[in-house]
């Protein structure tokens, strides 16, 4: 993995090395447009632009703008480098020291040190910082991470130093094959202590922060813009094409598709169930690419169930009974893939296995799911009541009404829906007060793990409460495997079998988008990490 | 501006207590009978009252009309709507689909009745509490005003966002907590109103009459002050039956409101809004009519009440 | 007069600390907290992040801090979703923005609306009042939610003469769509009130008196039947025009103005208890201001009330 990794960062340093395009010409080689200003729509306020602060995704997008970490990721989310231009391993694969290039500029002209990186990681760790992320230090593995975490040693024993200004090593507890994939996260992004000392939480405000990535934030109110503008001391300036970013935030997904038809917009989501009809009326503007995300209902198996719910017929039958194919053709209608197994076919080195009830037509998985009501000794005359429950969201109403009139006309269900609000429905889920409940997952990182771990019994995000000694097992020893695929496709089958948790559907990303702008959009990253300065629009 | 202008407010309020002690005996059947006669006259009115108690038929007769129920969704419509789903009288679809496949029509009239019954339950919440509240401390002053009053301006300032979703959350979400929790919030604005016109009515001279001779309060309140308010009650109530139904189609826009696959007018509204550039305009159009309808009709028999109770016009 | 105010200054004080006290004990009773989330946080992270917002002392504690920190420094607390603001930032950004879309709103529902409602009563039955009415309830049975929509369709997609949402800076063209939406429905109710109102005043002795002793039309209507008409619409005005500026919830979502009406409800579904605290004090100290100019307004049109 790391010599493949390290032939591809030579290869794209290269790709770098050569020549400065034509001006007026777009790295695909067709003739760029005037206008270099790119707006899109976002659903909310970003939480912060402040790396070691920011958890959500729109924040996420601004800040990968913003600043720059170790490496960043390339249409294909292969990683390229970003400050780093290299890193060697040491032999027993915990001690990475990272090669930093000796260009790299803070917006206010301060060079960009090895140790910012270590500034920002100890802030990262810090428990007063008090970061959302600061858990993301542990998966990353660094030495003393959880100490830190927990306030029993100060941020300075964290396993990361500065060798010199432009070399970083850190030190992980134990070999984490995956740790250079990290450094693209946003969390690891260095951050300047200078400035965040002089103004403290206000350091993020446009007319204080300084940042060393291609755009600057130049103006923030919130609730209703942020706009980032080229960064003229990014070391990379001059490949930079997109001059302006504007962030708009527009809750209702109708109001921003007028506003993209009226032109002021360049990027929003195709709303709920309207990509057939656009793609037919627009085909140029319609965007639509996989997404490591799963659509899925969880069952509660944990002991506070209701004893019907433990029996494994009942809940192959729920599942056998939805019409995955309805599903995504006929209520979200968005190009998704319909789900017979938790993690998404797009997730990185990963195959889908084969599961039994994937194979069969909609038909026989009817019919076997009626005989497993019949055994499990529920009927038409001892019909089954169930609650299910989702949080407002007019997509999630719709798939749980379609869902629910499967369950009632193919088994005889009676299914009362019970839709919540958003902190009730996480706190009854969480709190296993339910009987099925609504529930999607996307994937920290682009390896099968971070959905599969979810059905482990310790996994924080395990709301179905599930518990299968196999399974943990099974997932312990793939974490040093070499070859995981066995193990992951051995898990997948077992969930499969016990049902603890329905897969519907595998999300994809859709936009409609400037025609214009689609040429640059990073499609075929599945973790949907863009970068503005990769971007461009080319001429009409 | 002179005080004779308000104390004639209503001129046919006797000068002393006793006279209207007397009066209110005497008088009170043939004011309501005047009424009546007076509101049958009244043809915007009448015809308003056709129209709602039709309205109320569709809402509790009109699944007779229909072999669709409100919530199978028809698999052949989902996902097509926009072709398969218009209005129809050969399949007996009349209203056509929702944007979930299922018929409109039994959906429309089953959101009626929750609309009508959350707007009437709501308002009558709101009238009868805002009104007695209103009546007694704007009659009673003094200090006992004041302090029922800020307790209005702290209840008002609460956000009422929040004490909604309390109420649905800790109560569980039901139809009736839904009544509570918007009746609750809409009694305030009423019981300011309400004393505003007590202050009023308090200063004349039959009320300090009445107070002078020894009438017990409650009573004065019951017989004088609150006939006397009939007028602007009626008037607000028939504003607050539309408001009630409209706040509660803000709440089933913030997703707070009746389960699926209950709906309401509010509810099947907010859906046919989001719809509406995507070629189903049917679905806004037919909860829209009855909705505006309906209310129209809330408001014109408001305005003949108000015409009725009015004694001045003969 | 003047005592009259200091009195229900002196009044409104504890009714704020009450309000406080309330609203922080009821927000405990809601489910979820500001950091319950998707992707449940650890339990260490959790605890260091309460440990940083202080949520980890008892309840009264936190209210203690709370009310400390406002008198001391009047510092109204961080925001846990929006962790770049500070609740002074977020009302000094949001506050001016409703206040101006909510009073021009609101002048404009009074004007139009008491001129219809006036016109109707003074021409009762006739085609002009049937308009009027037709008119105001037309403008009060299309919900915000409904109306602003469409006003995006028509004005930004098929006319293209206004931008379709965002504030900068409260530019008319901004304005105009927003004002629009949150007006029509207080401007019907306004209408109606003035028109019962004025109708009812247009039948008492005082003013028959002015017609028999020959007095013209307009000055009985401006001079006499205008102020006692207002008494009704006046104690309206008060909740109107708090209801105008949080409940701009609707406006804010569908035009992205950047208001506080929007933080002012996703406060309370994000648990976000700084912000709701700090916007339920402010939107309690208006309604409690407003409901005493109400009060004097009350004074002025009516003497004979006491204050």
């Amino acid at each position: 993995m790391n010599i493949s990794l390290k032939s591809a960062l030579f290869a794209t340093a290269l790709a770098l090395a050569s020549p400065a395009l034509a001006a007026g010409t777009a790295p695909n080689g067709m003739p760029l447009a005037d206008d270099q200003t790119f707006t899109y729509r976002v659903l909310d306020e970003h939480s912060s632009v402040d790396p070691q602060i920011v958890e959500d995704v729109s924040g996420s997008e601004i800040v990968r703008d913003l600043f720059e970490g170790l490496f960043n990721q390339d249409r294909k989310g292969n990683l390229v480098p970003g400050v780093a231009t290299s890193y060697d391993v040491s032999d027993d694969k915990t001690v990475y020291t990272f090669h930093l290039r000796d260009n790299a500029k803070w917006s206010d002209g301060t060079p960009v040190t090895a140790g910012d990186f270590v500034y920002a990681w100890q802030r990262l760790a810090d428990p007063e910082t008090a970061s959302p992320y600061q858990w993301f230090i542990e998966i990353m593995g660094v030495k003393n991470g959880s100490a830190v975490m927990a306030g029993d040693m100060p941020p300075s024993e964290l396993g990361v130093k500065a060798i010199d200004d432009h070399t970083l090593e850190v030190t992980l507890e134990a070999p984490r094959p995956y740790f250079p994939l990290t450094t693209t996260h946003a969390s690891t992004f260095p951050s300047p202590k200078w400035v965040i000392d002089k103004w403290g939480a206000d350091w993020t405000k446009p007319e204080h922060i300084v940042s060393n990535g291609a755009y600057v934030l130049t103006e923030h109110v919130p609730q209703e813009r942020s706009v980032r503008e080229r960064n003229p001391m990014y070391w990379d300036n001059e490949h930079t094409i997109i001059d302006k970013v504007t962030a708009l935030v527009i809750n209702d997904e109708n109001v921003a598709f007028t506003r993209f038809k009226a032109g002021e917009l360049d990027r929003t989501e195709i709303p709920t169930g309207q990509y057939p009809v656009l793609k037919k009326e627009m085909p140029e503007a319609t965007v639509v690419f996989p997404r490591l995300c799963t659509y899925y209902y969880t069952i509660n198996v944990s002991d506070s169930a209701p004893e019907f719910l433990k029996d494994k017929r009942v809940r192959q039958a729920l599942s056998y009974a939805i019409d995955r194919d309805i599903i995504v053709n006929n209520v979200t209608q968005g190009g998704q893939i319909p789900a017979y197994t938790f993690t998404p076919a797009a997730t990185a080195n990963f195959e889908v296995p084969t599961v039994d009830y994937a194979t069969w037509t909609q038909q026989e998985r009817n019919t076997k799911a009626m005989e497993l009501m019949a055994e499990a000794g529920y009927g038409k005359d001892h019909p089954l009541d169930l609650t299910l429950i989702y949080n407002t969201s007019e997509g999630h109403k719709k798939i749980a009404i379609a869902i629910s009139q499967m369950w009632k006309q193919t088994l005889g269900v009676n299914v009362t829906l019970e839709n919540q609000e958003w902190k009730t429905f996480l706190q009854t889920r969480g709190n296993k007060d339910y009987e099925v409940a609504r529930a999607g997952w996307c994937g920290d990182y682009n390896e099968a793990s971070t959905f599969l771990d979810l059905v482990d019994t310790d996994s924080g995000y395990n709301d179905a409460g599930y518990s299968n000694p196999e399974v943990d097992r099974l997932l312990a020893e793939a974490k040093t495997m070499d070859n995981p695929q066995p193990n992951y496709t051995k898990v997948e089958q077992i969930i499969a079998d016990d049902m603890p948790i329905i897969p519907i559907y595998h999300y994809t990303g859709n936009y409609l988008m400037n025609p214009q702008l689609v040429p640059s959009w990073p499609v075929e990253n599945v973790e949907q990490n863009w970068y503005s300065k990769d971007l461009y629009k080319v001429a009409k | 501006m002179t005080n004779s202008g308000l104390g004639s407010l209503n001129p046919n309020q006797p000068k002393t207590a006793a006279m209207a002690e007397r009066m209110a005996e005497v008088k009170g059947r043939s004011l309501w009978a005047d009424a009546r006669r007076r509101f049958l006259r009244n043809r915007a009115a009448m015809v308003s009252l056709v129209v709602l108690i039709a309205v109320l038929l569709f809402a509790f007769f009109g699944h007779y009309l229909t072999p669709w129920d409100n919530e199978t969704i028809d698999w052949n419509v989902l996902g097509n709507v926009r072709e398969k789903g218009a209005p129809s009288f050969a399949t007996r679809h009349y209203f056509g689909f929702d944007d979930s496949g299922r018929d409109l029509y039994s959906r429309v009239v089953q959101g009626t009745q929750i609309s009508l019954m959350v707007g009437v339950v709501g308002a009558a919440i709101a009238v009868l509490v805002g009104t007695v509240y209103g009546a007694i401390a704007g009659f009673v002053g003094g200090r006992v005003d004041s302090v029922m009053m800020r307790f209005v301006d702290l209840a008002m300032s609460i956000p009422y966002m929040f004490v909604l979703i309390l109420l649905l959350v800790v109560f569980g979400r039901s139809v009736t907590m839904l009544f509570v929790g918007i009746g609750l919030t809409a009694w305030l604005d009423m019981s300011r109103i309400v004393r505003g016109q007590t202050l009023s009515i308090k200063n004349k001279e039959f009320i300090e009459a009445a107070e002078a001779t020894g009438v017990p309060w409650f009573t004065i309140i019951r017989r004088h002050i609150v006939p006397n308010l009939l007028g602007v009650v009626v008037v607000y109530a028939t504003l607050l039956v539309p408001n009630m139904i409209l706040t509660e189609s803000f709440i089933s826009f913030l997703g707070l409101g009746v389960q699926e696959p209950l709906t309401s007018w509010g509810a099947l509204i907010s859906e046919g809004t989001r719809t509406m550039s995507y070629g189903t305009l049917w679905q806004l159009f037919f909860p829209l009519s009855f909705f505006v309808v309906s209310i129209f009709a809330f408001f014109f028999i408001g305005d003949g009440l108000r015409d009725a109770l009015d004694p001045k016009d003969r | 007069m003047l005592s009259f105010i200091l009195r229900r200054l002196a009044v409104a004080i504890p009714t704020l600390l009450v309000l406080v006290v309330a609203s922080f004990y009821l927000m405990q009773f809601a489910p979820g907290g500001p950091f319950t989330s998707e992707r449940p946080l650890p339990p260490q992270v959790l605890a260091n992040i309460e440990a940083k917002y202080g949520l980890n002392e008892p309840t009264w504690k936190q209210l203690v801090n709370y009310v400390g920190g406002i008198l001391t420094e009047f510092d109204f607390g961080p925001s846990y979703k929006y962790k770049d603001r500070t609740v002074n930032d977020i009302i000094a950004q949001g506050f001016p923005v409703t206040l101006k879309y909510g009073s021009i709103s609101f002048v404009v529902a009074i004007l139009v609306g008491g001129i219809l409602g006036i016109a109707a009563a003074v021409r009762q039955n006739s085609w002009l009042d049937y308009f009027a009415v037709g008119l105001t309830i037309g403008a009060q049975v299309l919900p915000n939610f409904v109306m602003a929509p469409i006003l995006i369709l028509i004005f930004t997609l098929w006319l293209g003469w206004l931008p379709g949402g965002g504030w900068n800076g409260g530019q008319w063209q901004y304005l105009v769509m927003p004002v629009i939406a949150l007006s029509t429905s207080y401007m019907a109710s306004i209408a109606r009130l003035t028109r019962s109102s004025m109708l009812e005043v247009l039948r008492s002795n005082f003013i028959r008196t002015a017609r028999a002793k020959g007095l013209p039309n307009h000055v009985i209507i401006w001079r006499h039947a205008l102020k006692p008409t207002l008494l009704p619409v006046v104690s309206y005005l008060g909740p109107a025009f708090v209801g105008m500026v949080t409940g701009s919830f609707i406006i804010d979502s569908i035009f992205s103005t950047g208001g506080i009406g929007y933080f002012y409800v996703n406060a309370a579904f994000n648990r976000d208890y700084a912000v709701m605290m700090g916007l339920t004090i402010l939107l309690g100290s208006m309604t409690i201001l407003f409901n005493m100019l109400v009060d004097i307004l009350y004074a002025w049109i009516d003497p004979k009330i006491r204050l």
